[in-house]
């Protein structure tokens, strides 16, 4: 018998839990020649704004050991120009297409965000990025002037996760942060306000430095750390979170093959997510999903469901 | 642009720190243009992201690059032997627009290389070779900068290819003493008196630049052609993570904002480029 993959995230049904980050893959299109898309369980788009954004200056990357520091600072077409031009592909890849969002203002920015997708009946479900570590903060969310994040205080959180739960009617996925001291808390908030799952987790602050000239790597000087080297944080805070809510994880933070997603099940995720290992090798997600099939019929398990949050104690 | 496992046919040292190897890889080579680029998996355990290296050329179903042992990656690459495969993504990105300007007899084809910047030029040389008129008189020419005499690459391959070749380095070892774009500069000035006794209105828009190289060398590529009204197609280099579009990590500033290096670039038209 085959195994059963399928999963629900809020309303949304994936025929299985393996989809693809936010900013890693782009709009898609870029990884037509080199990955089957319908295969993906979902594929969630480069975070947008309501405003074009110009990013931030180049160098935006680097590599680091088993990791990488980005700070691309959501450089992105804005909301008109990517339903325009983005979307049109993604609706052709046949698979759930989740659409990653941010505010560069306040509150406001994310209802009228969701308002405006909320119509647009190719979207299956929207994500709230209040976690990115590379935009200046100046939003008018009184608790997060300066450089917090949103995610970084559970009453903003609430705040945010509140206004947009009004706006809109789709599945709702809050994007967690792992720069705070207690995630629980944060996810906890988001779920009392009304979010239908969580995604966790959004990358680490980071630096790294040129010994030889002094100067930072980054032009931002900080940047989000991602890959390998995140990976035991990020499964000890799917766990963390995974016995506080009940909403569903989308589990993330250097998956790179079937061992290491399964990790993140067995800690509590419902789905998980492929982010930096899509430029190593663009058809990680993929080969996860095989692995899995693979997994649960060497281990005669029927359902997928079965094995989330089956960490043996 | 795809994904394959290609078989190394040779990986040899070629002077100094300078490394040419060969893979098997026809599916690339149906495609490859000059200036574009491939991303090459480093499957070391401490090191993740894929390096590019540009195509240097092809021969029947093999594809070459050459490369400069620096970092990690590169080291890897250098210990890898024939018979053993290599993960490749490629050809990735837009190359040098040469069948619209360098072929057609209106413009004489300067290359301007600077270090390893040799490596696409080469590839760039010989698909001119092929699609320029046997008999046309272009005098193809190519700038050769680098550190000291033992640091210069292709030198011979760009003669066989019917190159006229200048040479600069940076320590006067051989030929021109100091950078390829000074070197660059003086021939253009002197094209000037020429053209200003000879009355010729407009023989030095003629020359068209191609070149690669480091950074400076290329912003200084930029002014000159700037300076001398010529039209001038320059391959950048940035530092990627994914080489195929998709992270936007790999920008640079050109007059109509920021674009990719990999994917809208890496060549790009001199007067587009904001430095
Ligand atoms: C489009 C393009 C074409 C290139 N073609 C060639 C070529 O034909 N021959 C050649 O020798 N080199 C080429 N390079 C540079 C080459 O990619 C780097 O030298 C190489 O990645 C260094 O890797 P490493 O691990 O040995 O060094 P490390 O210094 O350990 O590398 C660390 C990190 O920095 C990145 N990096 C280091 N130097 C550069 C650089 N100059 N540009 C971009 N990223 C860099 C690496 O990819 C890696 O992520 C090219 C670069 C680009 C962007
Ligand atoms: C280059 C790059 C760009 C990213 N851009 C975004 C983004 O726009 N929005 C977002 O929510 N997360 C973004 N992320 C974070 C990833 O979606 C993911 O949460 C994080 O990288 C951890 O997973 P990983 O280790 O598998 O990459 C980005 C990550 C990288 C490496
Ligand atoms: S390296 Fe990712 S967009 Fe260029």
């Amino acid at each position: 018998m085959k195994p059963k993959l399928s999963v629900n995230i809020g309303k949304l049904k994936l025929n299985n839990p393996v989809m693809v980050a936010s900013g890693t893959f782009g709009y898609a299109e870029e990884l037509k020649d080199l990955v089957i898309l319908k295969e993906l369980g979902a594929i969630v788009t480069k975070t947008i704004t309501l405003n074009p954004r110009r990013g931030n200056p180049p160098p935006r990357t680097c590599e680091t050991p088993s990791g990488m520091l980005n700070s691309i600072g959501l450089e992105n077409p804005g909301v008109e120009n990517f339903l325009k031009e983005k979307l049109p592909f993604l609706k052709k890849s046949g698979v759930p297409i989740i659409i990653s969002i941010t505010s560069e203002s306040g509150v406001e920015e994310f209802v009228k965000l969701a308002r405006r997708l909320d119509g647009v009946k190719d979207i299956s479900a929207i994500e709230i990025n209040i976690s990115c570590p590379n935009i200046r903060n100046d939003t008018k969310i009184p608790r997060c002037q300066g450089t917090r994040l949103i995610a970084q205080d559970p009453k903003a959180t609430h705040e945010v996760v509140k206004a947009v739960r009004k706006a809109t009617g789709k599945t709702l996925i809050t994007k967690l942060s792992p720069n705070v001291t207690s995630i629980a808390e944060i996810a906890q908030a988001a779920e009392e306000a009304g979010s239908d799952a969580l995604s966790l987790v959004n990358t680490l602050i980071g630096m790294s430095v040129d010994a030889g000239t002094r100067k930072p790597k980054i032009a931002a000087i900080t940047a989000g750390l991602s890959g390998p080297a995140i990976r035991p944080v990020a499964l000890r805070m799917c766990w963390e979170v995974y016995q506080k809510v009940k909403i569903p994880i989308i589990g993330m933070g250097g998956i790179t093959d079937i061992s290491s997603a399964l990790e993140f099940f067995i800690c509590g995720a419902t789905a998980i997510s492929v982010g930096t290992a899509n430029f190593i090798n663009p058809k990680t997600a993929t080969e996860i999903i095989s692995g899995l099939k693979e997994y649960l019929s060497e281990n005669k398990i029927n359902n997928m469901k079965e094995i989330i949050g089956d960490l043996k104690l | 642009m795809p994904q394959i496992k290609a078989k190394i046919v040779y990986n040899k040292k070629v002077k100094e720190n300078y490394w040419c190897c060969v893979f098997n890889a026809p599916e690339v080579v149906k495609k490859a243009s000059p200036g574009q680029f491939l991303n090459i998996r480093v499957e070391d355990k401490e090191l993740l992201l894929r390096r590019p290296f540009s195509i240097h050329g092809i021969q029947g179903s093999g594809l070459g690059i050459i490369y400069e042992v620096l970092g990690k990656g590169t080291k890897y690459l250098s210990r890898r032997k024939p018979g053993e495969y290599l993960d490749i993504i490629g050809p990735l990105g837009n190359g040098f627009d040469y069948k619209t300007q360098g072929c057609q007899g209106t413009m004489v084809p300067v290359l301007v290389a600077g270090g390893m910047g040799v490596a696409p030029l080469f590839f760039l040389a010989e698909k001119l070779r092929e699609n320029q008129n046997p008999k046309s008189k272009i005098q193809n020419v190519v700038l050769i900068g680098a550190k000291t005499k033992n640091h210069i690459l292709c030198e011979k391959e760009f003669k066989a290819a019917g190159f006229d070749v200048r040479i600069a380095t940076d320590d006067g070892s051989r030929g021109f003493k100091g950078y390829v774009s000074e070197l660059l500069e003086k021939i253009l000035s002197a094209d000037l008196r020429h053209v200003q006794s000879a009355s010729s209105k407009d023989a030095e828009r003629s020359r068209g630049i191609y070149a690669c190289g480091p950074k400076p060398m290329l912003k200084e590529i930029c002014r000159i052609s700037r300076k001398y009204g010529l039209s001038s197609q320059v391959s950048l280099e940035e530092h990627m993570a994914c080489g195929i579009g998709a992270c936007f990590g790999c920008v640079a500033e050109t007059k109509e904002g920021y674009k990719r290096v990999c994917k809208d670039g890496p060549v790009f038209k001199a007067d587009d480029l904001i430095w």
